[in-house]
Parts: C-alpha cells; sequence; structure tokens
C-alpha cells in the first residue's frame, strides 16, 4: 500500500519506557480541496492506526482529515518481554497495511 | 469563566474571541460550512456525553507562531501513572476553525507507559485546538492551547 517507516529501539531494558515512532507515506486527501476543474477532490485519508506488542494493544488512534498527509505518530511503550510489535495502518477503504518491527528486552 | 466558556456557548465566549473577529469575517465568506465554536462545543459533548470537565492535567503543545498550517507538530500529554487502575483511556483533539471539528482521538493502555503522543495537524487559522482526556473512572479532564498560523492549510482554496 504504502512505505513506512518505523523506529522501535532494537534493545531495551526491563520495565524501561521506550518510545516508539512511526511514519507512513499516504495523502491524506482531505476532500475539501477544489480540484483544477472546480470539483471537490473525493475523500481518501487513512481512518485508523494502531500498535500492538506480542497481541496487547498498546496505542492507536482514529484519524480525521485533520491529519496532516504522511501521517507521524510517536509514542511510549513498555518494554515488559522481547516480542513483536506490530502496526496497522487502515484506509477509508477498509484496506489494511501491517508491519512489524522486534524489540530485544534484557 | 474557562469552564463556563466550554459549556455554554453564548455571549462569554463572543467576548473571549473578539480579538479573532477580523479571522471570523473572512471565514463567514468561505464557500462552505466552516466549523465553528458551537460545532467544537457539539462535537466535544458528543465526546463527553455532556459529562463535566475539569480543566488542568491535560498539555497541548504546539509552537504558538506556525508559518504553515499543512504539517503543524503537536504533543498532547496527560498527567497519568498510567497504571490498570488509574490510566488514560482516550485523549481527543478539537479545533475551532478546520471544516471539521475533530482532529483525532488516540487511545492509550496501561502499556502505553505514559499518555504522550507526538503527531503533525493541518490547521486552517489561527484558533484555539483543545485536547478532552477520558480517564480510565470515566472522568474528563482537558487543557487547550491557542495558536496563530501565518500560512493556513486550505489556502489553496477559493474564499
Amino acid at each position: 500500500m504504502a512505505r513506512a517507516l518505523i523506529n522501535v529501539p532494537a534493545k531495551a531494558k526491563r520495565g524501561e519506557i521506550v518510545e516508539v515512532k512511526v511514519l507512513i507515506s499516504h495523502p491524506m486527501e482531505t476532500g475539501f480541496r477544489m480540484g483544477p476543474d472546480g470539483k471537490f477532490i473525493q475523500r481518501e485519508i487513512l481512518k485508523s492506526f494502531a500498535c500492538t506488542y506480542d497481541g496487547e494493544a498498546v496505542f492507536s488512534a482514529d484519524l480525521h482529515p485533520a491529519m496532516s498527509a504522511n501521517p507521524f505518530f510517536a509514542f511510549n511503550m513498555v518494554a515488559s518481554q522481547s516480542g513483536v510489535v506490530t502496526f496497522s495502518w487502515t484506509d477509508d477503504k477498509d484496506q489494511t497495511q501491517v508491519q512489524t518491527a522486534k524489540i530485544d528486552v534484557e | 469563566m474557562r469552564d463556563d466558556m466550554h459549556t455554554t456557548p453564548g455571549a462569554t465566549r463572543r467576548a473571549v474571541l473578539t480579538g479573532a473577529a477580523a479571522s471570523a469575517a473572512l471565514i463567514a465568506a468561505a464557500p462552505y460550512a466552516w466549523s465553528t465554536t458551537a460545532e467544537m462545543d457539539a462535537a466535544i459533548k458528543a465526546f463527553t456525553g455532556g459529562a463535566p470537565m475539569k480543566e488542568g492535567g491535560v498539555k497541548v503543545d504546539i509552537p504558538i507562531l506556525l508559518e504553515s498550517g499543512h504539517s503543524v507538530p503537536t504533543i498532547v500529554s496527560v498527567e497519568s501513572p498510567m497504571t490498570a487502575a488509574d490510566h488514560v483511556k482516550t485523549v481527543a483533539l478539537f479545533n475551532e476553525k478546520n471544516p471539521l471539528p475533530q482532529v483525532a482521538e488516540f487511545h492509550f493502555t496501561p502499556k502505553s507507559g505514559r499518555a504522550w503522543v507526538s503527531t503533525r495537524i493541518r490547521l486552517s487559522d489561527s484558533q484555539r485546538v483543545v485536547a478532552v482526556a477520558k480517564m480510565s473512572d470515566d472522568s474528563f479532564r482537558m487543557g487547550w492551547i491557542e495558536v496563530i498560523v501565518t500560512l493556513p492549510a486550505c489556502a489553496e482554496e477559493p474564499r
């Protein structure tokens, strides 16, 4: 669907609060802009984002057209065990893109 | 007075906003319905279900003077221990003058560690941005910031 940049620290201490950064390439067309023909360009946005850590919800967001193009999020997560962090984005057409990252907890 | 401002729309708020009167006149001339303060109030009420909000503990961090409204760095944080018993469930972000009053809703869990998020939003004009936090005991807290935008998002549209 789109290119995503994900930044999860490769290593963390047990119980440490780490910062996770994600950015995905998406125009986030608002539906309020006019094209050259004077008609409104159809709305096309990512409507939700979710992050899970070994299946447990960490952070999620419901998005509206007021989110900038190429939605970026930085948020925190408690590094409790080595595992897989999963990120998913869902657009207006209910298409979902899923990406994962690994974190090693000592 | 601040508390009244968010619960009872009317003359009090208008008095507060007289400083923004000039830009409000511009908005009235826009080709479609821009969200007004009343619309933001309605959106906040839809989120809280009309429950009372306490001001404080919620911080919206945006540079006060913005060159462009297309990508506004925004940090929202809520003071909370983020334990299973006492944490922030959701933080909803609202604005006054964009075409839609909602910006985003952020959902946290105790796994988040901190009720903190940094993101980028669009602002169509100088306006107030409000964050409302829903706590785990279903109480609501709010915080807000007033920002000046010199080049609004949607600037390419006819006005």
